[in-house]
């Protein structure tokens, strides 16, 4: 019926202009070439004018000379560097840890039917959609040491006597990142993995409760195998955004309190940005390449494994 | 649902969906409460006898007033919407056309071609923020919207090429090859026969597109520098902080505000944007 309606609106022929067109290779080449331009000259330049720019001493405003790898030994040596690296696995870590349980979790708990499904659905990606930076400025405020509600909670829950000064405390300030990057997290692990549940079929997991499955075997021999796939793309899209996460730790602390906790990309943004010396940060920016450049290539192996089977 | 003892499905299901919900939308709820209260409330110590974190009886607009006569909220608005909705236009032309193509087409490089566009959607944007800050200083983009409406494609086009690959591929090929027998082109039957049954894939490209870009910051951060340029992330975080001081009242009503136009456009494509998100997880 479709198509009947769609000759109407077609000539008879395909206008002389358009036939260069009618071969493929031709209308591949067209069709791509917006998509090439854009990321050839936002992607591809910018990554070999990062190289380029990290291998030499210009500053911000001077172009700067040949100095071979002597950013890349500059920033090895500093201390705050490898603390950035430290805090960059660890944050990656533990947050991936969390978010995989808590996110697996809601999940399993979205994948029931109750009333008003669809609308918790909705709610539980808001801390997802909302602009990362304003939804942090509103944990930063309930950190506040002063005017913090969660000192008040605690408080009067009995579970502390002074205040706590959260973003002030190397520790606490690590542990508050770590809890607001969990917080934004879990709704894209939890929706994610809802529509990989989805996807498995209630009947095995009945089949084995008529063996005598307990819940917990159910999920570990039969959920978690069969979600697993879906689980390994996920964990690693969200391992390469967390590892180079910026604006959580630049709202919450700013790398603060004395530069304890730095990410790659904060310290690169400080040293690139806020001083000014271009290259050292590009050279930072581009120590996160190694480990990037690993999870991808894990990622695409796993892919085609996957396709394959 | 689960099985047995009515304390179990309490126990198992609705305490801990009613903790999830808590921990997930409070701060919400905190930016709302915040945002209405008097300077004379929020700032009164969380130890002092008076405190009353969760209500407040003296609601006010003082701080949105002051968001809209005192600083440029208008304006970073505009820019974010006009930057967003430009950036997604574009993505979504670059995106349907390069997905129809490797999709669809065979042509020599395909393949690579479509691991390439793969690898990009993997870059995060601060691995070549500095390089990039440099060039869009060389282009004389620097402070201008188009510095983000160029940029931000390379991460909005690869997410909706793939996406669109997913969609295109499930379109049957005869339903094209009708078409060019009755007399279409190639060109012809792209446009009016795949890339309409296509379209619940474009909006849902569409939506996250959108949302992505309302999100973006680093890039912006870096780019603009004139306040009436910034959009709203950016304005927000660089103009409501003096110092150390931080207007909170205005500054949570500036997050709010700033959450509801993307959380509204959300609102209206859950599905959509549900769709999409996992599509672009699972390719």
């Amino acid at each position: 019926m479709a198509i009947a309606e769609t000759q109407v609106y077609m000539p008879p022929a395909p206008r002389p202009k358009l036939r260069l067109l009618e071969d493929e290779r031709w209308l591949a080449l067209v069709l791509l070439v917006p998509t090439l331009v854009l990321l050839g000259m936002f992607i591809a330049y910018p990554f070999v004018r990062g190289i380029l720019l990290s291998v030499t001493n210009s500053r911000v405003g001077v172009p700067g000379e040949f100095v071979g790898l002597a950013n890349f030994y500059k920033i090895f040596n500093d201390g705050i560097f490898r603390t950035s690296v430290y805090n960059t696995f660890l944050y990656t870590g533990v947050t991936t840890v969390f978010k995989l349980a808590l996110g697996l979790w809601l999940a399993m708990l979205l994948n029931r039917n109750f009333r008003g499904k669809a609308f918790t659905r909705a709610f539980i990606l808001l801390p997802f959609i909302i602009p990362t930076v304003l939804s942090t400025f509103a944990w930063k405020w309930m950190f506040d040491p002063t005017f913090s509600v969660l000192n008040w909670l605690l408080y009067h829950f009995g579970l502390i006597t002074g205040r706590i000064n959260w973003l002030g405390d190397p520790d606490l300030a690590m542990i508050s990142i770590i809890i607001v990057n969990i917080w934004r997290g879990v709704p894209f692990y939890a929706i994610s993995l809802l529509a990989g549940l989805q996807t498995i079929s209630p009947e095995l997991g009945e089949a084995a409760a008529i063996d005598g499955a307990r819940p917990w075997q159910r999920f570990w021999y039969i959920t978690w195998p069969l979600l697993l796939p879906v689980t390994m793309v996920v964990v690693l899209f969200s391992v390469i955004q967390t590892f180079a996460d910026f604006q959580i730790v630049y709202v919450m602390t700013g790398g603060g309190p004395a530069n304890a906790t730095h990410l790659f990309a904060t310290y690169a943004y400080q040293i690139g940005i806020g001083t000014g010396l271009l290259s050292e940060g590009a050279a930072i920016s581009l120590a996160m390449f190694p480990v990037l450049f690993l999870v991808v290539i894990i990622q695409l192996l796993y892919i085609r494994r996957v396709e394959v089977r | 649902m689960i099985e047995g003892a009515r304390w179990r499905k309490w126990a198992f299901f609705y305490l801990p969906m009613a903790l999830f919900l808590l921990f997930l939308l409070f701060p919400f709820y905190w930016m709302v409460i915040t945002s209405v209260r008097p300077d004379g409330e929020l700032y009164r110590p969380w130890n002092s006898i008076n405190y009353n974190p969760f209500w407040t009886w003296k609601p006010t607009w003082d701080h949105v007033r002051y968001l809209f006569e005192e600083t440029l909220f208008a304006s970073w608005l505009w820019n974010t919407t006009f930057i967003a909705l430009a950036s997604t236009a574009i993505s979504l032309v670059c995106g349907v056309f390069a997905g129809y193509a490797l999709s669809r087409l065979n042509f020599p490089f395909a393949g690579s071609l479509g691991t390439g566009i793969f690898i990009t959607y993997l870059v995060p944007q601060t691995l070549l923020f500095i390089p990039l800050a440099e060039i869009i200083r060389n282009y004389r983009l620097g402070d201008t919207p188009w510095s983000l409406i160029l940029t931000y494609p390379t991460f909005l086009i690869p997410f909706c090429t793939w996406l669109m690959m997913g969609y295109f591929k499930a379109v049957p090929k005869e339903l094209e090859e009708c078409a060019r027998i009755d007399g279409a082109s190639r060109w012809q039957a792209m446009l009016y026969i795949v890339i309409p049954v296509a379209i619940p894939g474009i909006l849902s490209a569409g939506i996250f597109a959108f949302t992505l870009s309302w999100n973006e910051f680093i890039y912006a951060l870096v780019f603009l520098s004139s306040p009436e340029q910034k959009t709203v992330p950016v304005g927000v975080t660089s103009e409501l902080i003096r110092g150390d001081v931080f207007f909170w009242g205005p500054l949570m009503a500036g997050a709010l505000l700033g959450s509801i136009p993307v959380a509204i456009a959300y609102s209206f494509f859950v599905e959509h944007y549900v769709a999409g998100l996992t599509g672009s997880v699972k390719g």
